[in-house]
């Protein structure tokens, strides 16, 4: 179970977040600068096209926010995306029984692995920003990670290890 | 007083007129500025009905019209936005000149006219039309897809190239020198990066000067400030056009929220009647001529467009069908282009530049968004299932 939202600026429009679910389909919130919201559903053949896109008022939108749960706040990670070209921000989740829970950041080796790097952690709702290695994950933190697209697939294979080769 | 009632019958006349022709748009889902262009050609000399009276009029909306499309269009991006997009997609958007510009130029050399006129025609064929393809992703539902911020970052690095080029070509076709055209260029480079660098540091200041909270201030202040700033522009040479987008630049928050509400219906009264205006000058005898080239011209950058696209999404990671479908979304052309022709026009250069341009225009702004729809089309899936199905099929490359 881990969540990897992606924020993407639509210049001149708004912003997009999108996020892959377990069962590989992907969906996506385009948030226009008016206030209003399409949800958006990705077309499975072609994951870069939606196939539907419904337009949410206010209201609306709070209503259905309402039914899914709480989510993550993402607007405090804005200005945390790199503008370089190719860097990529991801956040991952550190599930209820992972291996990683109570283990520390330097563990993870990730930025030697990967090349991506752990730049802040998110923890009820407060941002531990630039965590040192001696830092120990608990359950429920959200780790915010930069890098390119192969490091944060990368990095994101490491958390979702059974059994950590340290 | 017989003057102002002629001239009060012909603007009431060509109004209803583009009413209409609006309406029928609409239905049809095609954008309106090929519609005002035929207008215009139809209103012009050796036209349907030519008019007379009100020609300073409409040329003086036709300019109020210009600033406006540019002041919306640079209200539409904040100056962060801008800053950060031409730092990740400087890559793209050189392809994009590179590709589209050069073709219009050595088209215009093709056709035996001037280095003056092939700079004009490369900006022509360069710059896609930025209100009419937001327009398109939107209507095909495609803002939430992941190759649509490839086709806006183009679309932003061209407008903000255009913030250079336009005071360029307005030095350049003042008959300067090249070093009267290259200070020229230079004071336009130092005013759009102070305006970006002021725009980031004090915008919120800037903002408050106008207060958002009563419409008829906001409007008047907006616009003011927009007329004022372009004005001084076009006094320095940096061409006034451009002074308008570096006060939509400028502005932002809620200000540039509401003045956007405020200014759109002025914005598409006065854009009407500058399409109008542009048909007035070209002379509609003149298009049969110049047909054939204008469709070479088209098929031709039209063609460099979805290359364009597909490169600028395949560097972003898209698949096959969406580099597809962000090549042919780039492909019309309209407001910046006839902005462009129309500077052209006005200074003399190469007499069939006018109608080339109507007809270049008309043709990529009424195919293009038709053509945006073909990567949704069954066929096309199919066809581009078959080839991936086949494996990655190497295309032989001779060399």
């Amino acid at each position: 179970m881990r969540v990897r939202v992606e924020q993407t600026a639509l210049p001149g429009i708004g912003v997009r977040h999108d996020l892959v679910m377990a069962s590989g389909r992907r969906i996506g919130v385009v948030s226009h600068r008016s206030g209003r919201r399409d949800l958006v559903l990705y077309d499975q053949d072609d994951p870069d096209a939606c196939i539907a896109s419904l337009p949410l008022t206010d209201d609306e939108a709070e209503a259905l926010a309402d039914l899914l749960g709480a989510s993550l706040m993402l607007g405090q990670l804005a200005g945390l995306r790199s503008q370089a070209a190719g860097l990529l921000t991801e956040q991952i989740s550190i599930p209820a029984g992972s291996p990683w829970a109570h283990r520390r950041l330097g563990d993870t080796r990730a930025r030697t692995r990967t090349g991506a790097s752990i730049v802040a952690v998110l923890r009820d709702r407060e941002v531990i920003a630039s965590p040192a290695p001696s830092f120990a994950f608990q359950t429920g933190d959200v780790v915010v990670v930069v890098g390119t697209r192969e490091g944060l697939d990368g990095v994101a294979a490491i958390l979702a290890e059974t059994e950590s080769d340290g | 007083m017989h003057d102002l009632s002629i001239l009060l019958i012909e603007l009431g006349t060509v109004l209803l007129g583009l009413s209409l022709l609006g309406r029928i748009g609409r239905r049809t889902g095609l954008s309106p500025i090929p519609l005002y262009l035929i207008a215009g050609l139809a209103f012009g000399e050796g036209g349907l009905l030519p008019l007379s009276a009100s020609e300073e009029f409409i040329e003086v909306g036709a300019e109020m019209g210009v600033i406006l499309l540019l002041v919306m269009l640079g209200l539409e991006y904040s100056a962060g936005e801008l800053v950060s997009n031409l730092r990740a997609s400087a890559p793209a958007g050189l392809i994009d000149a590179v590709l589209n510009a050069v073709p219009g130029a050595l088209f215009a050399l093709l056709m035996g006219w001037d280095w003056v006129a092939a700079l004009v025609l490369a900006g022509i064929t360069w710059v896609s039309s930025s209100g009419v393809i937001a327009k398109v992703l939107s209507d095909l539902g495609r803002l939430g897809n992941r190759e649509t911020p490839v086709v806006l970052s183009v679309l932003v690095i061209e407008d903000l190239a255009m913030a250079l080029y336009l005071p360029f070509l307005t030095a350049v076709l003042a008959g300067v020198s090249l070093a009267a055209g290259a200070t020229s260029l230079a004071i336009a480079v130092a005013t759009v990066v102070i305006v970006l660098l002021v725009a980031i540091r004090f915008g919120n200041a800037i903002s408050a000067f106008i207060s958002a909270d009563d419409a008829e201030a906001l409007l008047l202040g907006v616009l003011g400030l927009t007329l004022l700033v372009s004005g001084m522009a076009d006094k320095l040479q940096v061409s006034a056009a451009v002074g308008a987008f570096l006060v939509g630049i400028a502005l932002s928050g809620p200000v540039a929220h509401h003045a956007v509400q405020l200014l759109t219906p002025l914005r598409d009264l006065f854009a009407a009647v500058f399409f109008v205006f542009f048909g007035l000058s070209t002379h509609p005898g003149e298009i049969p001529h110049v047909l054939l080239p204008a469709l070479a011209l088209a098929v031709l950058t039209m063609g460099t467009k979805v290359l364009t696209g597909y490169l600028g999404a395949k560097r972003a990671g898209i698949a096959l069908p969406g580099r597809f479908r962000a090549g042919l979304a780039l492909m019309p052309r309209g407001e910046f282009s006839i902005v462009i022709a129309g500077l052209a026009v006005a200074a003399g250069v190469e007499p069939q530049l006018a109608s080339l341009a109507t007809a270049y225009v008309l043709i990529t702004v009424v195919t293009g968004p038709m053509l945006a729809r073909i990567p949704d089309t069954e066929w096309f899936k199919a066809m581009l299932r078959k080839r991936t199905a086949v494996g990655h099929p190497v295309v032989p490359r001779p060399d």
